[in-house]
């Protein structure tokens, strides 16, 4: 051991200069880690749009279609339910559709292209759950109103356009994908370049 | 012979030392009742899980296309595969239970009070694992409400403002859940969380044995010892305690195998109904409920009209009891010796907890969803109500001695 005198200082700054390279260094090492657990490029590109046949789709009849691996609905609205829709305004938290929860072309009372037509994402906003379809029993959860949509889950309910009601725990209304006809029983969903009426 | 060998070791790593430190003359309070099996029961679910587990990966597969198959496989074609299976998802739920009864014992004397608050956070520590390790478990059937269940709970997420989108995404690693979440569920629940668990059983139990155990009197009996340093009130762990537990081992395997061999599904508590179906991103099951050891959790998030308070209220419902040593004022630890208004409040705690349970795992009505809320008030009750009474509780004196 050498007798010289110890510079307290320079020891402190080649301490913490250590501790800070070896800190930066151990930051840059968890970045692949936490990157790693992104959605894969193979993920990514399996969203492609898909294209349904709703002509055969009988009304009050609701079908289910696979998109980006989340299920779509097509329903089709009978007369009694559209004229139903706009009834229920008061008990509905968003009933204008102003949450972006829906193409700037479906911000309608039917949160739709073709009113006949209703195309959702078919997850509940809260926790995503995919809600029952109940055409004909929706008065059990609100009262004067014949169809509708209930979660399972937590028992959030929603209209027949995917307007959520009150005093539930979904936020928002169900999501409307993109879409677009392509003729009268033809619709693409997840797609709407040059879209539409 | 034996002798030589024993020198020989303990003159390189501390054997024997370490043995009477921890066991042979780990000095332990005399007046155990039935509530102190509850700690050697939860080390003994842990073995089984460990080697179940190591088993069950042998045959099951990690994959979204193979993973439903595999548990199949297991229950009809591996030998005694149905066995092992049902030993690692008996014990799931048997560590929940003999989890919580260990948790309760230790609000009823006071165990997380100075100072023995470290040892309750890593108690509550292991507690959060175990929560994640059982849900990161139940994804792995790939059943129906594996992946419902997985749904909801990696949506609680989402609720976080600004990066909540971003965190499920990055939880999910695609933006449904799928055969990449099922992959890092596995990896998580079979080799990191495992680790974690174990680790944090061992600091638990260093941390129990530097401070002493706790008793049903809550005395400290380190504060009364004979001329040779011995508590008088302690005796050895080994043989007495583990004649003990020894017993209650017994008497937890004859419950345990009962449920293992003649209701394994736990009448569809254990193992849910709609599991037995594969995955199907397409529909929600009927009726979604967690697995039983989850529902008092649940049926707060559900009870709460409001996705993110809701989801606030849930992790409070656990981070609440993390800051129990602090709330709880009153400087006597056991319930024997302190007021009827905390008998009344742990009493209350317990019914609240037991009907949150029940509502957590039936349907939502109107009318239960209001006695949900009732009762979440109630369980957050007993927090601020034992903070504001304990200050100047009005306790009976507490003997110098153990009682039996």
């Amino acid at each position: 051991m050498s007798n010289a005198p110890v510079n307290t200082g320079r020891r402190r700054f080649l301490t913490a200069a250590t501790a800070v390279v070896g800190g930066a260094g151990a930051v840059a090492v968890a970045v692949p880690f936490i990157k790693s657990w992104n959605p894969s490029a193979k993920a990514k590109a399996a969203g492609a749009p898909v294209q349904v046949n709703i002509s055969k789709v009988e009304p009050g009849q609701l079908i289910r279609v696979e998109w980006r691996g989340k299920p779509v609905w097509v329903v089709r609205r009978t007369e009694a339910v559209l004229t139903e829709l706009p009834t229920h305004n008061d008990q509905l938290r968003d009933p204008d559709s102003l949450e972006p929860q829906q193409p700037i072309y479906a911000q309608n009372v039917g949160r739709s292209i073709n009113p006949e037509y209703f195309i959702a994402v078919g997850l509940c906003t809260h926790l995503g759950c995919s809600p029952t379809y109940q055409p004909d029993s929706f008065g059990e959860q609100v009262k004067g109103v014949t169809s509708g949509f209930f979660c399972p889950c937590h028992g959030s309910k929603f209209d027949m356009s995917g307007r959520v009601f009150q005093g539930v725990p979904a936020p928002l209304n169900l999501v409307i994908p993109p879409h677009q006809y392509l003729d009268d029983g033809t619709v693409i969903i997840g797609e709407d370049e040059g879209a539409t009426s | 012979m034996i002798k030589n060998l024993v020198d020989w070791i303990d003159e390189r790593i501390p054997m024997t030392a370490t043995y009477n430190r921890h066991v042979g003359q780990y000095a332990t309070p005399t007046n155990f009742n039935f509530w102190y099996f509850f700690g050697s029961l939860a080390l003994l679910v842990l073995v089984n899980q460990l080697i179940t587990g190591i088993w069950l990966t042998m045959n099951y597969v990690p994959t979204s296309e193979g993973a439903f198959a595999s548990i199949e496989y297991i229950m009809r074609d591996v030998e005694y595969g149905w066995l092992l299976r049902y030993m690692h998802s008996t014990g799931a739920s048997a560590f929940f239970l003999v989890v919580y009864l260990h948790m309760f014992r230790g609000l009823l004397y006071g165990s997380y009070q100075k100072p023995r608050e470290l040892l309750w956070l890593f108690g509550m520590l292991i507690f959060l694992v175990l929560m994640a390790e059982a849900f990161m478990g139940y994804l792995l059937p790939w059943g129906q409400m594996s992946y419902w269940g997985a749904q909801v709970i990696i949506s609680l997420f989402g609720a976080i403002p600004v990066i909540g989108d971003d965190l499920t995404l990055w939880i999910r690693g695609d933006f449904v859940v799928s055969g990449a979440t099922l992959n890092r569920f596995f990896a998580l629940h079979v080799i990191a969380l495992p680790l974690v668990l174990v680790v944090l059983v061992f600091l638990h139990l260093i941390a129990l044995h530097e401070v002493g155990s706790n008793n049903p009197d809550g005395i400290e009996i380190k504060k009364n010892k004979d001329e040779n340093g011995w508590p008088k009130d302690g005796i050895p762990f080994h043989p007495y305690y583990t004649v003990k537990d020894i017993m209650g081992t017994a008497v937890f395997l004859i419950g345990f195998c009962y449920i293992l061999f003649f209701m394994p599904e736990g009448g569809g508590y254990f193992l849910e109904g709609p599991n037995f179906e594969a995955a199907n991103p397409m529909k929600t099951p009927e009726h979604i409920a967690p697995v039983w050891y989850f529902t008092p959790f649940y049926a707060i998030l559900r009870a709460i009209p409001d996705k993110l308070i809701g989801v606030i209220c849930m992790g409070l419902a656990i981070v609440v009891l993390f800051i129990l040593p602090w709330l709880d004022r009153c400087k006597v630890k056991s319930i024997r010796y302190r007021s009827m208004t905390h008998k009344i409040n742990i009493s209350q705690f317990a019914i609240s907890f037991i009907i949150l349970g029940y509502l957590g795992a039936v349907p939502a009505t109107p009318e239960l969803t209001i006695a949900a809320r009732i009762f979440t008030v109630t369980y957050f009750g007993f927090f601020l109500w034992l903070w504001i009474y304990s200050k100047n509780e009005k306790t009976k004196p507490v003997p110098e001695r153990v009682t039996h």
